[in-house]
């Protein structure tokens, strides 16, 4: 079987969910072979799936962005000649996977939502106009360098060799460009992250500026929280909590919109969500069009109430 | 003196209903279009570096006729020059060959310092192209600036990621992507509207930049729509009015689909 190469994302060593995902997928295409740029927690990955795990420790992968590690990985490519490449469709994952595949002359597919093998022909789906269509797609050229967004699979623990083999690469100067000067990492909310979340449950104009009834209710069924532009414009929410065309595009399980009339801009973000509920006083709100269920009335009363039936069940 | 090329997309409006034509390639004929929405933060913080020294703004498009109507609003807000380059062969091209035009359009252009894109198109939204025109170029790119000053030959941007916020800093020539929390791009004044008339906008061809016309376009593309459907409508749910209990029955109804 032929070799996929997995780009494992690990921040501060710890891989991330969406990393083992793509083992996973990996596995429906070849032999999966994980690659990491500086320490992590190496025996998950065998643990889901990685026969091979390359590992490159230069400093230079965390002291300029993204170049070095574009290079390392297309140089990968061309050592293993792998059947196909799998990135996290982060914003950094899409940047190396831009730049391996034009070094690799392979074509690219971004945010897909799903890839299957068939024999050797490899299709993606990808979601795209704010959700309105759904297209599959090929690459034509080269190994195909698939960029694979969060929750797209679910990760399936399956014991493979997991053998780690340190890697160096030498980065040329060319791609020494862009200087990390310095780095604070934000504060951690304890709850899970946005794109990743099973659960998501976010706010708008309707909150007034108050989320606590949104973070209480989100706390009680363990959701990351989200936000929309209007709430994000208001100064309410920070950016990056924000849902939407010019935020992040989630597709969670359960997608709970409070408060949030569910304009365009919004709806790009989340109306591919697999069920999705809203609490908002305008039964005129256009988010009642998307809605498995939805409650006309005031979050101010509404979720302090399902807060506690959640915590009642639960016990 | 500082030059920056922002590089920006004439896009179907997204309010409007976006589909396929019959080549699986998206329609830009049946939709008014317009000056990429994220783009107008890329030519706002362009008009901002060269204000706060001394420079000029050239505004680069690549895309058919329509296209000019995305340079002119760049103009109206304040930009120096455009160029657009426009070849029935373009048409269907992929990221990759659209960066190709984009980065021989650059190179034509020749003493440029930096080159500005919006974050991401509004409509196939991959982000990609400003990476895959840095690499073409041979430069370094930073994307999903939040903030860029520029110090002479030094360029420091923050860039504010999801779980860090990142100082980036690069000197000589540089790719820049902006995001739209750069702050507010500004109108066209009335002033601004009827300056634009009088700037110069440059057309050219994929000849003038010296690409082959057969290494971009549809035919040409790496990847391949294989198929596209409309997501199937959601289908009504139950819509509850608060007596309060409206608390308890959503929680009844995430009860039932077995989230609590």
């Amino acid at each position: 079987m032929t070799e996929v190469l997995v780009l494992i994302d690990a921040p501060d060593g710890k891989v991330t969910k969406p990393s083992l995902e793509l083992l996973t997928i990996a596995r429906r295409i070849g032999e999966p072979s994980a690659v990491v740029f500086g320490d992590a927690d190496t025996a998950v990955l065998g643990e889901y799936g990685a026969e091979k795990i390359y590992q490159l420790s230069d400093a230079v992968y965390s002291e300029f962005l993204v170049a070095p590690k574009a290079e390392a990985l297309a140089q990968l490519v061309a050592d293993k000649s792998p059947a196909a490449v799998l990135v996290p469709s982060s914003t950094e994952g899409k940047e190396i996977a831009a730049r391996v595949a034009l070094k690799s002359q392979s074509g690219l597919i971004t945010d897909a939502v799903d890839v299957t093998a068939d024999g050797g022909s490899i299709t993606t789906t990808q979601s795209v106009f704010a959700g309105n269509f759904t297209v599959a797609a090929q690459v034509t050229q080269g190994a195909p360098v698939i960029a694979v967004k969060p929750n797209s699979a679910a990760p399936e623990a399956v014991n493979a060799a997991g053998a780690v083999e340190a890697v160096s690469v030498d980065v040329s100067d060319a791609a020494k460009g862009a200087k990390i000067t310095s780095t604070k990492v934000k504060e951690a909310s304890g709850r899970p992250e946005l794109t990743e979340a099973a659960i998501v449950v976010s706010g708008g104009r309707g909150t007034g500026g108050d989320f606590t009834e949104v973070e209480a209710f989100a706390d009680s069924l363990g959701a990351a929280v989200g936000a929309s532009r209007a709430a994000v414009d208001s100064g309410w929410y920070p950016h990056s909590f924000q849902v939407g065309q010019t935020g992040k595009v989630v597709s969670p399980q359960l997608y709970v919109a409070n408060g949030i009339s569910g304009a365009i801009q919004h709806r790009a973000g989340m109306q591919t969500s697999k069920t999705i509920v809203a609490v908002n006083k305008d039964e005129e709100a256009p988010i009642f069009e998307l809605v498995d269920f939805g409650v006309v009335g005031d979050l101010k009363t509404v979720l302090p109430q399902a807060t506690e039936e959640v915590k009642k069940r639960k016990g | 003196m500082t030059k920056i090329v922002v590089a920006v997309k004439y896009v179907p409006d997204a309010t409007a209903n976006r589909t396929f034509s019959a080549d699986n390639t998206v329609d830009r004929d049946g939709v008014d279009g317009l000056l990429s929405e994220l783009d107008e933060y890329a030519v706002e913080q362009a008009l901002q570096v060269v204000e706060a020294g001394e420079g000029e703004v050239v505004v680069l498009t690549v895309g058919p006729a329509d296209a000019a109507d995305a340079v002119r609003k760049a103009l109206q807000m304040g930009a120096d020059s455009g160029i657009h380059v426009e070849d029935d062969a373009i048409a269907g091209s992929d990221a990759f060959a659209t960066s190709e035009v984009l980065a021989k359009a650059i190179e034509k252009v020749g003493d440029y310092d930096l080159v500005f894109f919006g974050m991401a198109s509004t409509d196939a939204g991959m982000g990609v192209v400003p990476t895959l025109v840095a690499e073409r170029l041979g430069l370094p790119a930073v994307t999903y600036a939040s903030e860029i000053t520029v110090d002479g030959d030094t360029v420091k941007i923050r860039r504010d990621g999801d779980v860090a916020t990142q100082e980036v800093e690069a000197t000589g020539k540089l790719v820049v992507s902006v995001t739209d929390q750069t702050g507010e791009a500004r109108y066209p004044s009335f002033k601004g509207i009827m300056a634009a008339k009088k700037k110069p906008v440059e057309e050219w061809t994929l000849a003038d930049l010296g690409v082959d016309a057969g290494s971009v376009g549809l035919d040409n593309a790496w990847t391949k729509v294989e198929s596209f459907e409309p997501r199937p409508p959601r289908t009504a749910g139950e819509i509850v009015t608060d007596e309060g209990d409206g608390g308890a029955k959503l929680v009844e109804f995430l009860a039932s689909k077995k989230f609590v």
